[in-house]
């Protein structure tokens, strides 16, 4: 089963890895993106993220989707936060596991390049010299015009024969 | 007999403020689309003419090309660039 959440509360990731995992997987993957004390030369004290929350809760949950046919593996947790966010705090964590690590590789960067193409979610910085500013972003990709999962990554709505 | 839709129209972040709100409604000619509805928005003037032209947008949660037809009690929303991650 897949696990998807926008969330205002701080994101623990030791309880993020506790939602993936199974005997038949040798590989466990986490993803942190967390928030950086620069951007642009310009010096950061934090940033508070807004969303379209029903929005953003159905398409974290797609994009997880396409990433579990495209690797094979149902074992993925999606978090993002949303609110004001500090320095070093966790904005969002992406965990997946598979036999084998390709796949877990695969399924993870496929999430969060997605996420930044089309969650609507909506970044403000705080700077050191206390102006703020809406980061610029990107135009969302329409999904039909999102692109196919990951080349080369097996197509599988069954398990995958455990390989080598 | 012309009919009309009612569109809730929901504005986020760089658009919401500045417009200065979150939510309208909006009327509208039956048959409308979503790039008449850019059009309705943009044409009440002051802030309004700052939105784009073509900005991306979401019906009833879905992002949707232009020129999709819009129902009564639709639920749009002008999607300004995202930035998560």
């Amino acid at each position: 089963m897949t696990f998807t959440a926008i969330v205002r509360e701080p994101i623990d990731p030791a309880h993020v890895l506790t939602l993936i995992g199974a005997d038949q997987d040798g590989a466990s993957l986490l993803f942190l993106g967390v928030v950086r004390d620069h951007n642009d030369g310009r010096s950061v004290g934090g940033v508070r993220y807004d969303t379209y929350e029903e929005m953003a809760a159905e398409v974290l949950s797609e994009i997880v989707g396409e990433a579990a046919r495209s690797a094979g593996t149902d074992r993925i947790a999606a978090v993002h936060r949303i609110g004001e966010l500090e320095v070093g705090e966790v904005s969002v964590a992406i965990a997946v596991s598979s036999p084998h690590r390709a796949e877990a590789y695969d399924a993870s960067r496929y999430i969060i390049e997605e996420i930044k193409k089309r969650l609507p979610v909506w970044k403000k910085e705080r700077y050191s010299d206390g102006a703020e500013e809406w980061v610029e972003g990107r135009p969302p990709t329409a999904p039909n015009t999102v692109p196919a999962p990951p080349a080369g990554a097996p197509q599988a709505d069954a398990p995958q024969a455990d390989g080598p | 007999m012309y009919g009309h839709v009612e569109i809730r129209t929901l504005f986020f972040a760089s658009y919401k403020e500045l417009l200065g709100t979150g939510e309208l409604q909006v009327d509208l000619p039956e048959g409308a689309t979503v790039s008449d509805l850019v059009s309705a928005l943009r044409s009440r003037g002051g802030a309004f003419t700052a939105l784009p032209t073509e900005p991306a947008v979401a019906v009833n949660l879905t992002y949707t090309d232009p020129t999709s037809l819009l129902s009564d009690g639709d639920e749009v929303a002008l999607i300004p660039p995202v930035a998560g991650g």
